[in-house]
């Protein structure tokens, strides 16, 4: 039984890595390799591909912009939802219930809908290409999730804490902080991921609503499509890089998935 | 739990709602006033009320594409949901094995989507790409630029392939979840592999069913960039859904009323569809 799950599961890894492996194997070849014919493995191994991204200003400011604003998004939506999810998770007030499946509806707005008037809105306001902007865009469907998922894990915790602490002299905020974020930091974790999973690769909306300054990094790929043709080679270095700030945030979180992922409702 | 009513509670709740609501509301007005008039310039407009809505309901091609739309969702949900339940319980339970699992399988979904519509575009070609050519070499006639059947079979494994991954990660921790003592109960009772999963598993699984099943619900249904680097549509329209059709009608031919009444529609859609799953899942615990 195990040996036959070990085996699934590796067939399963084989299959998620396989494209991946292709996208190093070709960030690893010149471009004559790439089109001439399909090889396995490098036969000209060259870095150019990465110098090209590492030398470049127009393309390594993309990645810079990208994690500013995914980074000032994860904060704003922590920062705000925490609050929310634990008024959600312990008190009965006016509307709560019709608030709540309003905030998940924001997260069902297709992009799509959102693209001209989001455009406008901006503009309107100066914020135009600035990395506020995509921040503050992408809380549209971040805050909501996080909410969800902070209140699952705030409801685990038992309510005799927080009348502990009052007994004891805390203050609410200082409560909030020293006690209660300590507790549910597994789910803080989680939602954080979450927040820096969908700004990362979401592209619709932070390509609308830059120009130069902010571009992301996705929008800057588009534009290896030029006259001459598409630069596989550079392209695929660009594709490889942008998995490694993700796989940091996974390897600093891995431990949390087990207990934190199941939002505490289980 | 029992909760306190408290309306002071409000007061945590203003920051959200105050955030959600700029970047809602007030684009959302923006389209519902759009909806309503024909647009000709910065200044000139003209109220038409239900017109562009009658129109947008009739628009065959905006049908075909709902059609498409529908179809597509329905099969990334009849997969990805079963194949993700059935990968967190064949994860390793523990160990290093488990967080080298757990990472590489996080891989698919931090990349940003149009890389990952780059990377099978590639993937997939007939001749330069390892999944293409394995496919002709084994004997398939196939090229997903010019064949339908394979433009879809390349979409749906191209979806399959990046977002499996996020319902096996929210099954695993489900799966993690469950005391030991569930488990020993069952031994006791000499309960069968299925009954363990029918009786114990699925159940502890609801609550990130839930969010698995919504995530991937509004996810699918809004897809946009894979698709569109991928096959841009084609060949034909075949590949073409909502929100595609949606942003040509509105970029492309800066047609913003009807594009803005089929917004609305659209939200509309999702939004149904998504309480009903909602409602129907978390519907037996209403009762408790």
């Amino acid at each position: 039984m195990n040996q036959r799950k070990g085996f699934g599961i590796a067939f399963y890894i084989l299959f998620l890595m396989l494209p991946i492996y292709w996208l190093l194997n070709m960030s690893f070849k010149t471009n004559q390799e790439i089109l001439s014919s399909l090889t396995l493995w490098p036969k000209t191994f060259t870095l150019d591909n990465y110098a090209v991204i590492f030398t470049d200003p127009s393309w390594y400011s993309g990645y810079i912009n990208s994690m500013i604003y995914v980074s000032i998004n994860v904060v704003i939506t922590l920062i705000v939802a925490l609050p929310a999810a634990y008024a959600f998770s312990r008190y009965k007030f006016v509307g709560d219930k019709h608030l709540f499946f309003w905030l998940l509806s924001n997260r069902m707005a297709p992009p799509a809908v959102f693209l001209l008037p989001f455009f406008q809105l901006y503009s309107s306001i100066g914020l135009f290409d600035t990395h506020i902007a995509v921040a503050l865009a992408h809380c549209l469907f971040n805050v909501p999730l996080a909410v969800w998922i902070l209140e699952g894990f705030i409801s685990g915790v038992p309510r005799e804490y927080d009348e502990m602490a009052y007994i004891d002299g805390y203050s609410f905020p200082r409560f909030f902080i020293k006690i209660f974020i300590p507790m549910i930091r597994s789910g803080i974790g989680v939602s954080a991921f979450f927040a820096f999973m969908f700004s990362w690769v979401e592209l619709l909306l932070a390509r609308t609503l830059t120009s130069v300054d902010a571009q992301p990094i996705g929008a800057i790929m588009t534009r290896t499509v030029g006259a001459s043709g598409i630069d596989w080679g550079v392209l695929a270095a660009a594709g490889v890089l942008t998995i490694i700030p993700g796989l940091l945030v996974v390897w600093f979180v891995r431990n949390h998935v087990a207990t934190g992922f199941a939002l505490g409702r289980v | 739990m029992k909760k306190i009513p408290n309306n002071k509670a409000w007061w945590l709740v203003l920051p959200v709602f105050l955030l959600v609501a700029f970047s809602a509301l007030i684009p959302l007005m923006t389209v519902v006033n759009y909806s309503v008039q024909d647009i000709f310039g910065p200044n000139s407009a003209y109220f038409v009320g239900i017109d562009w809505f009658r129109d947008v309901l009739r628009n065959e091609a905006l049908q075909e594409s709902l059609g498409r739309q529908i179809v597509f969702s329905s099969a990334v949900l009849l997969i990805e949901i079963p194949l993700g339940i059935g990968v967190a319980l064949m994860m390793p339970t523990a160990g290093k094995r488990a967080s080298l699992c757990l990472i590489l399988l996080a891989i698919p979904l931090l990349i940003p989507w149009n890389v990952v519509g780059t990377i099978w575009q590639i993937f997939g070609r007939g001749d330069i790409g390892l999944f293409g050519r394995a496919m002709n070499e084994i004997g398939f006639d196939y090229n997903y630029t010019a064949d339908t059947v394979d433009a879809w079979l390349t979409v749906l494994l191209m979806d399959v392939w990046h977002w499996t991954p996020l319902v096996a990660l929210l099954c695993y921790s489900g799966l993690r979840a469950i005391p030991q003592a569930f488990y020993q109960a069952a031994e006791i009772d000499r309960a069968s592999r299925w009954a363990i999963f029918r009786y114990i598993q699925l159940p502890r699984l609801k609550s990130v069913l839930v969010i698995a099943v919504l995530l991937r619900f509004m996810d699918s249904f809004m897809i946009y960039t894979e698709p569109f680097v991928l096959t841009g549509g084609g060949p034909g329209s075949s590949t073409t859904f909502l929100s595609q059709t949606l942003t040509t009608m509105a970029v492309g031919q800066f047609d913003i009323g009807r594009a803005a009444a089929f917004s609305l529609i659209y939200f509309l859609i999702v939004l149904l569809v998504s309480w009903l799953f909602f409602t129907a899942i978390t519907y037996p615990d209403r009762d408790k």
